[in-house]
């Protein structure tokens, strides 16, 4: 620091100007690119076609079709995450807690890295090609198990066959969200219980899964709001044919159903409020985890 | 039989072998250190005893009783860790009642106990906190706490003061030795820190590559100690190298200079040996009697403030010595002809 | 012991059972093109598929473009508010955190709203101005991953020490952030970059709804018309994927192995 300077407000020196300047070009960029288009949405969901203030246009999600698309897709989000949180944690435990080989763990780490990316379009491809009607798996079952897999009345263009096909990205972003959490079990914790006489049981139920907690459920929400917001993967398997929340979103914007931009302001601003409030409850909890750890 | 019995206790992990036929038996009430550097096994041993580690081979008993093959949560011992080890989700009282609530025991039984604990450390007032709000000094004793409130039979402590500031480590160092004395209970206590293990034992066991070099109590370990390990590893010595010149009669040169140590020697006469002393019984100037004398110059001085170390080059090495500041006399300067006393009787003599 | 190491092992096989089956298949239904023969056939019609060229060769130069948008913009930010503005940092994070909070297709909805042909800013009615608005939105959902690895990087740097230094040599701000800042956290931007690379080189909402003929929209064409392509391009897609993470972690290991420890 000059000493000229010091005598001048922090704001006013020509450096800090400069500075400025430094920062100006992302927050123009975030306003352009983030913020206004965002605020069009939200503020579009409150008005009809005149520019005039109403509840109409969310009224209209309650029509029946956009309702059962709203709730097939929380239940795909919620069911995805669920099973997500359920088999990555079992498979972060195991490479954390389950003495396997370290080489093993550094493999699945890295695989969870490509697999969590591994979104979208080509993810549909890969699971036609293993589940689809002549997919891979299918025909692995029909000629040495003699199952019929379509003729049990699956399909990869199902709400089942899209919860497998989200489990793909779901799960690795479990992994690897959940295992520095794992790592942060300290060994000398389940040591201080087990010498103060707990057992394995009592050990996670009064240590190990309190500590968890907050990471767990914050986690359950993350991946509720990244199947809510996938798009191109439900588009590349089924095409149109399931109708959940971001579909409906995509053909209202594509003009392709009823053009009505504003009920399509609708659907995107209920989607923004449902994503928020997951990851809202993911930001709190991840804090609240983070306490704990120095 | 002694109340925790150890008994040709080995230890390998594949082809190290990190503890070799260790052997200790400890009084009821009684405050043994582990004392060695970090790898000398000190901790596997403990950790044996705790139950977190089998032995490959040997026995473990605490009075009487067979602990080898038993699970750590049977076992009824008490561990205090290096890093405190509280569990981040419960306050301190949870944290020194979870022993007693793990096993099944009443509210009331358990606040009661949680209180004496709470008292006992001198925490009364913190009891709701959780550990992260605590400084390092409180976390630990909450740990220590924690480990007796089940009152175990024995209680074992794994560097419990290494990762605190000097001075919190000093005052909780006489705190554990009170409790453990005010309780009366058969104590463990893993170091690194020499100081620690001689200002707080009844008897320290020092350790050096998987085996225990000396066990005895502080006194003797740091003034007969019977290995070169831990003659060296306990408090600072001089070695000066000597050839044995007459074995019988204690004859050494030193170097050139013939030194008579006025006792029959261990070794054989035209063997190397080391002579070596504490700091504190080298006196400057020429003392008479039992003394051996050698000649030399000042090398260094260090003023360390009540205590002034001299360093003195003299035939077959260096000699530090320790000498009380005096106001009135100022320290020699370097390169001053001096001459060195040290006593027949406190000389030790090593195996080279 | 035995049996945590036996559950562990069978968590690890059932997984690696479901995660390495998709995979299997994408490869076998790619060689099947040719009947009754393993063959490359379908990679060889999908390579030498003009649209295949050009689609790819337009999301590489706009992935490529988007990543030095991205540091452009991220980099002097995260420098300044590690710097001069410490208090701006909570919203800076906010702020980059959004893009995970608010679906993308709501954004792109956002983008067609705000700026189409009859707006301030037309960007929808040209073919520069829609290839444009494409590339800042690609920027803007890169924001979370290049802003926290840049923003990782700095801190492990002593950027007031370093940028004291530079000044006291005489260096100005531009010189100080491209010779002695960027340098120092490049093995961060990479990893920001590649990450950025993975995600744009396939997207496919902000390409379809801004009709833009990319590799996204390519591939769901394909998925919609052919029957083994699709699955070359999965895998093609997949190399790409691995390709980047395996970059990332090759770079982050040699940082490791080039810093000093403190």
């Amino acid at each position: 620091m000059t000493t000229s300077a010091v005598s001048l407000p922090a704001s006013l020196r020509p450096r800090q100007v400069l500075s400025w300047f430094g920062v100006a070009p992302f927050f123009l960029f975030a306003l352009l690119f983030l913020i206004l288009p965002t605020l069009n949405i939200v503020v579009g969901a409150f008005r009809n076609a005149q520019g005039q203030a109403t509840l109409e246009n969310l009224g209209k999600l309650f029509s029946p079709s956009i309702q059962s698309a709203f709730w097939i897709s929380i239940e795909l989000s919620l069911l995805t995450a669920v099973l997500g949180c359920i088999f990555g944690f079992l498979i972060a435990a195991a490479i954390t807690l389950g003495d396997l080989p370290r080489p093993l763990r550094n493999a699945i780490l890295t695989f969870s890295g490509v697999a969590s990316n591994f979104a979208g379009v080509p993810l549909a491809f890969a699971f036609i090609a293993t589940l689809g009607r002549l997919g891979f798996v299918t025909m692995l079952l029909r000629h040495w198990f003699g199952i019929n897999l379509y003729g049990s009345g699956f399909s990869i263009v199902s709400f089942l066959g899209l919860a497998l096909t989200y489990l793909y990205f779901q799960i690795p972003l479990m992994v690897l969200i959940i295992t520095p959490a794992l790592d942060g079990l300290r060994r000398e914790w389940r040591e201080a219980a087990e010498s103060l006489g707990a057992s394995g049981f009592q050990y996670w139920r009064l240590v190990a899964l309190p500590v968890l907690w907050p990471s767990l459920l914050g986690t359950l929400a993350l991946l509720f709001a990244n199947a809510f917001g996938a798009v191109a993967t439900a588009i590349a398997l089924t095409g149109s044919s399931l109708s959940i929340a971001p579909i409906v979103l995509f053909a209202q914007i594509r003009g392709d159903v009823l053009n009505d931009p504003h009920l399509g302001y609708a659907i995107a601003f209920a989607m923004i409020v449902l994503t928020a409030i997951a990851n809202g409850i993911y930001i709190l909890l991840r804090m609240r985890a983070e306490r704990w750890v120095k | 039989m002694a109340f925790l019995d150890i008994q040709h206790l080995e230890k390998s992990f594949g082809a190290m072998h990190v503890v070799k036929d260790f052997n200790l038996g400890v009084e009821k009430g009684e405050f043994v250190s582990f004392l060695g550097p970090s790898g000398c096994g000190k901790t596997t041993v403990l950790r044996m005893v705790a139950g977190f580690e089998t032995p490959t081979s040997g026995a473990i008993r605490i009075d009487g009783q067979d602990m080898t093959c038993l699970p750590a949560n049977r076992r009824n011992i008490g561990m205090v860790f290096q890093a405190y080890a509280l569990f981040p989700n419960l306050t301190v009282e949870e944290n020194i009642g979870f022993g007693l609530k793990v096993a099944g025991e009443g509210k009331v039984a358990i606040r009661s106990r949680v209180g004496e604990m709470l008292e006992l450390i001198g925490l009364r007032q913190l009891g709701s906190r959780y550990p992260f709000q605590l400084s390092g000094g409180q976390q630990q004793r909450v740990a220590l706490a924690r480990a007796l409130a089940p009152r175990p039979q024995v209680l074992l402590l794994d560097e419990p003061l290494s990762a605190l500031d000097a001075k919190i480590r000093i005052s909780l160092r006489e705190e554990i030795r009170r409790i453990q004395r005010d309780l009366g209970i058969t104590t463990i206590f893993v170091t690194h820190d020499q100081e620690e293990a001689l200002s707080m034992s009844d008897r320290v066991v020092v350790m050096h590559q998987g085996i225990a070099d000396q066990v005895a109590t502080p006194f003797e370990i740091y003034n007969r100690p019977t290995t070169r390990f831990v003659a060296q590893f306990v408090g600072t010595l001089n070695l000066l190298e000597a050839n044995v010149v007459d074995a019988a009669a204690g004859k050494v040169l030193l170097g050139e200079v013939p030194v008579s140590l006025n006792r029959p020697l261990p070794g054989r006469t035209g063997e190397r040996i080391s002579l070596a002393a504490r700091p504190e019984i080298v006196t400057l100037g020429r003392s008479d009697g039992d003394h051996v004398v050698l000649a030399g110059r000042i090398a260094d001085v260090h003023f360390l403030g009540s205590v002034i170390r001299i360093r003195v080059a003299v035939e077959g090495g260096h000699l530090s010595l320790d000498t009380f500041n005096q106001p009135d006399r100022p320290p020699p300067s370097l390169g001053t002809p001096v001459e060195v006393s040290v006593s027949h009787r406190d000389l030790l003599v090593l195996a080279a | 012991m035995t049996g945590k190491r036996f559950w562990s092992w069978l968590a690890v096989a059932f997984g690696g059972l479901y995660f390495l089956l998709p995979l299997v298949g994408m490869f076998d239904f790619s060689m099947r093109m040719q009947r009754g023969a393993y063959s490359f056939e379908a990679y060889r019609v999908v390579l030498a598929d003009p649209q295949f060229q050009q689609t790819f060769g337009y999301s590489v130069v706009l992935a490529l473009l988007t990543i030095v948008l991205g540091i452009l913009i991220v980099v002097p930010t995260a420098y300044f508010v590690r710097l001069r503005f410490p208090g701006l940092r909570p919203v800076i994070e906010f702020i980059t955190l959004l893009p995970l909070v608010i679906p993308p297709i709501v954004i792109v909805f956002g983008y067609i709203r705000i700026y189409n042909t009859s707006s301030i800013l037309p960007l929808t009615g040209s073919w520069w101005g829609t290839n444009i608005l494409l590339l800042f939105g690609y920027v803007m959902l890169s924001l979370p991953y290049m802003y926290r690895s840049v923003d990782t990087g700095l801190r492990t740097i002593d950027i007031a020490s370093l940028t004291e230094a530079a000044q006291s040599l005489g260096a100005g701000w531009a010189r100080i952030l491209t010779v002695v800042i960027l340098p120092n956290v490049f093995v961060s931007v990479l990893s920001g970059a590649f990450l950025t690379f993975a995600i744009v080189i396939g997207e496919y909402v902000f390409a379809a709804l801004l009709n833009v003929d990319s590799f996204g929209p390519y591939m769901v064409w394909m998925g919609g018309n052919r029957a083994y392509e699709p699955s070359a391009l999965a895998v093609i897609a997949f190399a790409i994927t691995w390709a980047c993470m395996g970059l990332i972690q090759l770079f982050t290991s040699f940082s490791k192995f080039s810093t000093v420890r403190r």
